[in-house]
């Protein structure tokens, strides 16, 4: 029989149909089908590999804790997703769907001779392999391991898909609509508040979705969901989303939510996303996860044909959908019944009802013997046969040898019920221990969160219905019957899955880890719940056991003669279920992955020719190449025509603050080392930034255009910072001043000409302005126009050369600098690069804070002692500068080094010591902070810390590199136009 | 993501708009030019780092701009309170714990 498919059961409709093809082979579906439903309904089982031993496995859930059908499932080359779970994922027309970790087939998989193996895979095995031998683990070990172990395989494409995201408040969020989930809404929202109702699947009901035997006001659980559903979506201030998981519950009632949008569509539309990720802020949140029912742990309890209960359940009474022709049943819990009786009746043979309880419900066990049922009492399965698909169950009375043979196609097991906690553990809330029912409740709660239903622990339907109803706040009433609670079960090994045996039960199937790893774990030392994790790996796949945790948890505190709260449970973490890496980067990839920063004027440096470098986020123009030069010889190029004629330099990326206010010179003096009451409006002034522990923290030129206003410079990756440092002294500090700081570093368009010809080239552009050396000197600033525009004119340097900063609106930068460019071209000017600039000031000794600075270095250590008041008796940095450390002989000072080879640059970074010849560990006396070819001087230069360095001058210190050490003698650090007069010229 | 109220906003923003600035009420000596190298060590260097209630500065830096401080438990991460610069250091709120079902209390 290859038709599992149920005629007149489950509720999806035959006419309407999908095919897929799963490891090549057609398949047909019914459109509504799981990937997993659609397997069964043709009779397939075997969907995968184990993660360790390759074991075949079958579904063993139909949900979300899927430990074993993970698949690889794709449209075309690119749209393809591994690992997903065959429980979840629907079909859709033209799936394309693969199995993996096996080679070179599913049914014949090589690498399940691990299973053969498995005394040598034992747990904690990995980290054996770490200590012995040592060799063997880069060449032999990890090599082997990689290749077997692992699930799917990464797609190598580009994901053509795109990803949204949303923003929403509510007033409550529910997470999960089954009965109490939507109980909570409907009454929620029929007190008006907002209401955001979250489900996993595609169909609300949860548990109704299997449990056809429950009735809620008088109509069958799933009619009542449906009515309920309708009721919520024609509300305007309600928002169903199913398909959707509540994956993330952060701090503040702030929730992640994934929206699987297009994953089920044949043909989706490309303008919509496939997924969405939502990130909710609730004011309240109610969580109606439910419970995921538990596994029995029992010899080869994962051979394919054996599965949840529940699962059969709902894969018959939703897709309809027999998961065998002659089942078996294993139960410590009364839900269990409920599948034989449903499968009975739908004409599907049940084998036997082994339940390992002694005395289960009468009246459950005559309902299943008047329909026929064998009903097994005290009794347990011992062992299954079978090898790719269960073919025989073992059973045995409790504490008897005799055993009996059972032939089955399918084996349903129930241990019971653990409500789903994983939310409110996410929330930081504190679970309590519930010993009489062995389980772990919600107890002190972090955020304003309520659990209701299962996952609360209360499992009468009546109770449940009105608890979720009173936490919705309104007067809903709402009534119903169930057959079966949800109370009860057992966790840990069941009976035969051996104390000692060498058996294979498992308890977490996706890591393969048994009952018999978890008892070696705490034989071998690991008495914590948190280390016996860690050793087995039990509960840390990706379904982050979901099943495995609480089998484990009791099977450690059995070895243990502890009390399961004593033993301790893991943290549940977010996310519940994988998320797409997609769905959480969402628009922020390829260019919007890292916005970059761009001057006004960077399409005009396009259009020069620059290559960029990033500094920052910015895109600075590096070099301008002409045809033919390398980035060496464009350099030299502009280095040379720079100091001979003219350069031109994009410099809008400095920081600029406009700081304004009768108090504006008082608080500079506060900020800056020097002193600022003392500058003229007009005139211009290097400023050195210190914090209060007296190191550099920023520098730039300030220009004093009138009493009250300063047009400040910073750094270019400073400038953020040093606003806020600004800010903090003035609003908490010196909160009396009035002063305003205003970032204007995107407002002006700044073009650096520098150079012999500078004034020659600007001074036809510029209106209002006496250019010349009397009227207006080095370290000048005025407002003045140009071209027409209103402009900042600095006269400035930071080459040596005569040197103009023209600030413009940045809307005029592109037009100015057009202007400009068309005279420097046709006077023999140059454009230049960051890097030109780097070697120019290099050649001048001035310093970049943060290249030759690094956070220890002091004004004085960098030979700008200078520009430190000594007149002033408050600034921020004044006390720091006191400290005994920083006034001691012997600090690292800043110094040039010239190489005893001229041609020898030095590496950044290089360190140094007078003596190359001791013995290592060697004293270093510092490094090298910048170096460049010079092609003005026609030798290499460079900048170092070296301690007591200013005395060190002419004293040949060197830098042991890698194959050879370089010698270099100590000078001061200007090595062009020492006199300094080319910049007044 | 933590939900913060700027005292100056009078809103409850997303954490996204603030930056945290350290350990609050540590005010700069008035004469710091003249105090020991230990009373520069207590005030620039050390901070009490504490483990539940801090008194702590945050600054709406994508917001108004301004610094504020806060009441915060480092524990829980609750915001007790938050008030303007320049008010002395504010008494812990009366905070009831929130009970098991918890429909009252959590964050505001």
């Amino acid at each position: 029989m290859s038709n599992y498919r149920i005629k007149g059961a489950g509720r999806l409709t035959p006419a309407r149909t999908a095919r897929f093809t799963f490891d090549g082979k057609i398949y047909t579906a019914l459109e509504g089908d799981t990937v997993a439903s659609a397997l069964l309904a043709n009779g397939v089982h075997l969907m995968g590999r184990s993660f360790k031993y390759h074991r075949p496995r079958g579904v063993l859930s139909a949900g979300p804790e899927e430990p074993n059908a993970l698949l690889d499932v794709a449209r075309d080359a690119a749209r393809r997703q591994p690992n997903v779970r065959a429980s979840v994922q629907e079909v859709f027309d033209g799936a394309i769907i693969r199995s993996q970790n096996r080679w070179p087939t599913l049914g014949f998989d090589i690498g399940s001779l691990n299973n053969l193996l498995s005394p040598f895979f034992a747990a904690g095995f990995y980290y054996k392999t770490f200590m012995w031998p040592r060799e063997a683990w880069a060449k032999l070990y990890e090599p082997i391991i990689r290749r077997a172990a692992g699930l799917g395989v990464a797609p190598t494409e580009t994901d053509p898909d795109h990803y949204a995201n949303r923003f929403a408040h509510c007033d409550v969020l529910v997470a999960g609509a089954g009965a109490a989930g939507l109980t909570a809404a409907l009454s929620a929202a029929k007190t008006g508040a907002e209401v955001i109702l979250v489900d996993e699947r595609a169909d609300v009901g949860g548990a109704l979705l299997f449990d056809t035997s429950t009735m809620i006001d008088g109509k069958p659980g799933y009619d009542w969901a449906q009515g309920v559903l309708a009721e919520l979506t024609a509300m305007a201030n309600v928002r169903v989303l199913t398909r959707t998981t509540v994956f993330g519950y952060y701090n503040h009632n702030f929730l992640g939510l994934v929206e699987r949008v297009t994953d089920h569509l044949p043909n989706p539309n490309r303008s919509l996303p496939r997924e969405r990720l939502w990130q909710v802020r609730a004011k309240k949140v109610m969580l109606a996860t439910g419970a995921i029912e538990r596994h029995m742990v029992f010899a080869n309890n994962d051979r394919p044909g054996i599965m949840l209960a529940s699962a059969a359940r709902l894969y018959l009474n939703h897709y309809g959908v027999a998961v065998g022709s002659r089942i078996g049943v294993y139960t410590a819990h009364d839900s269990a019944y409920e599948a034989a009786i449903d499968l009975k009746k739908a004409g599907v043979e049940i084998a036997a009802i082994v339940d390992c309880r002694a005395k289960p419900g009468e009246a459950l066990v005559s309902a299943a013997r008047n329909l026929g049922i064998e009903v097994l009492t005290g009794y347990s399965v011992i062992d299954t046969a079978g090898r790719l698909r269960i073919s025989s169950m073992t059973v045995a009375r409790n504490g008897s040898t005799n055993h009996r043979k059972i032939p089955v196609d399918a084996l349903l097991m129930s241990g019971g019920w653990t409500p789903s906690v994983h939310l409110f553990s996410q929330s930081r809330g504190k679970l309590k221990f519930d010993a009489e029912n062995q389980r772990f409740l919600p107890n002190i709660y972090a955020e304003n969160c309520v659990s209701v239903g299962a996952c609360n622990g209360t499992d009468e339907l009546g109770a449940l219905l009105a608890e979720a109803a009173e936490a919705g706040g309104g007067s809903l009433s709402v009534s119903g019957e169930a057959a079966f609670g949800w109370t009860g079960g057992m966790i840990g090994a069941a009976e035969g899955a051996g104390k000692e045996t060498t058996v294979k039960a498992f308890v977490d199937f996706q890591h393969d880890v048994t009952a018999k790893d978890i008892r070696l774990a705490v034989r071998e030392g690991m008495h914590s719940i948190e280390h016996i994790k860690r050793f087995t790996t039990n509960g840390m796949a990706s379904d982050q056991g979901k099943l495995s945790n609480m089998h484990g948890l009791a099977i450690a505190a059995e070895m243990l003669g502890k009390e399961i709260p004593q033993v301790g449970l893991t943290t549940f973490r977010a996310p519940y279920t994988p998320v797409t890496y997609g769905t959480l980067i969402a628009h922020s990839r390829g260019d919007l992955f890292d916005p970059a920063r761009k001057t006004p004027l960077h399409a005009e440096l396009v259009k020069a020719g620059a290559e960029f470098e990033d500094v920052g986020n910015w895109k600075r123009a590096w070099y301008f190449p002409r045809r033919g030069e390398d980035m060496h010889a464009a350099v030299n190029r502009e280095c040379r025509t720079a100091r001979e004629v003219a350069g031109i330099f994009d410099a809008s990326t400095l920081g600029k603050i406009e700081v304004v206010g009768p108090d504006a010179a008082k608080f500079l003096n506060l900020l800056y080392t020097n002193a600022w009451d003392t500058l003229k409006p007009g005139k211009c002034r290097y400023g050195i930034m210190t914090r209060e522990d007296g190191f550099v923290y920023d520098d730039g030129v300030v220009g004093r255009l009138a009493e009250d206003r300063f047009h400040v410079t910073t750094t270019t990756g400073g400038a953020p910072r040093v606003l806020h440092h600004m800010e903090d002294y003035l609003q908490t500090e010196f909160p009396d001043l009035k002063v305003w700081l205003t970032s204007t570093t995107e407002q002006w368009a700044v073009i650096a000409v520098q150079g012999p010809k500078a004034r020659e080239i600007i001074a036809p552009l510029v209106e209002g302005l006496d250019l010349s050396n009397e009227a207006f000197p080095h370290m000048s600033v005025a407002e003045c126009t140009v071209m027409g525009v209103p402009a900042r004119l600095f006269r400035v340097s930071f080459t040596g050369e005569v040197g103009f900063e023209v600030n413009v609106p940045a809307d005029y930068g592109a037009a100015v600098w057009k202007a400009i460019w068309e005279r420097g071209q046709a006077l023999g000017a140059c454009l230049y690069g960051t890097e030109t600039m780097h070697v120019l000031r290099a050649e001048k000794g001035y310093i970049i804070v943060g290249q030759d600075t690094d956070g220890t270095v002091t004004p004085d250590d960098a030979g700008y002692g200078w520009a430190v008041s000594k007149k002033k008796t408050d600034f921020v940095g004044i006390r720091g500068l006191k400290r005994p450390d920083l006034m001691r002989e012997g600090r690292k000072q800043l110094v040039g080094l010239l190489t005893a080879d001229p041609t020898e640059v030095l590496e950044e970074g290089g360190q140094i010591v007078a003596n190359p010849n001791q013995a290592k560990p060697m004293t270093m006396l510092g490094h090298v902070t910048s170096a460049y070819w010079s092609e003005n001087l026609g030798r290499s230069i460079a900048i170092a810390l070296v301690a007591g360095g200013r005395a060190r001058m002419g004293e040949t210190v060197y830098i042991p590199m890698k194959d050879k050490t370089i010698a270099a003698t100590v000078t001061d650090m200007v090595f062009f136009d020492k006199e300094g007069g080319r910049i007044h010229g | 993501m933590l939900l913060i109220h700027c005292p100056y906003c009078g809103d409850d923003r997303s954490e996204l708009e603030f930056r945290w600035a350290g350990e609050a009420h540590i005010a700069r000596p008035e004469v710091i030019s003249e105090i020991s190298d230990e009373d520069f060590a207590e005030y620039f260097f050390l901070r009490d780092n504490t483990k539940g209630i801090a008194w702590e500065r945050w600054r709406h830096i994508h917001g108004c701009g301004r610094f504020f401080n806060a009441i915060r438990d480092t524990v829980s991460d609750k915001f007790l309170l938050t008030y303007e610069a320049g008010l002395p250091r504010q008494p812990v709120p009366g905070t009831e714990p929130v009970s098991a079902g918890g429909a009252e209390g959590g964050a505001a």
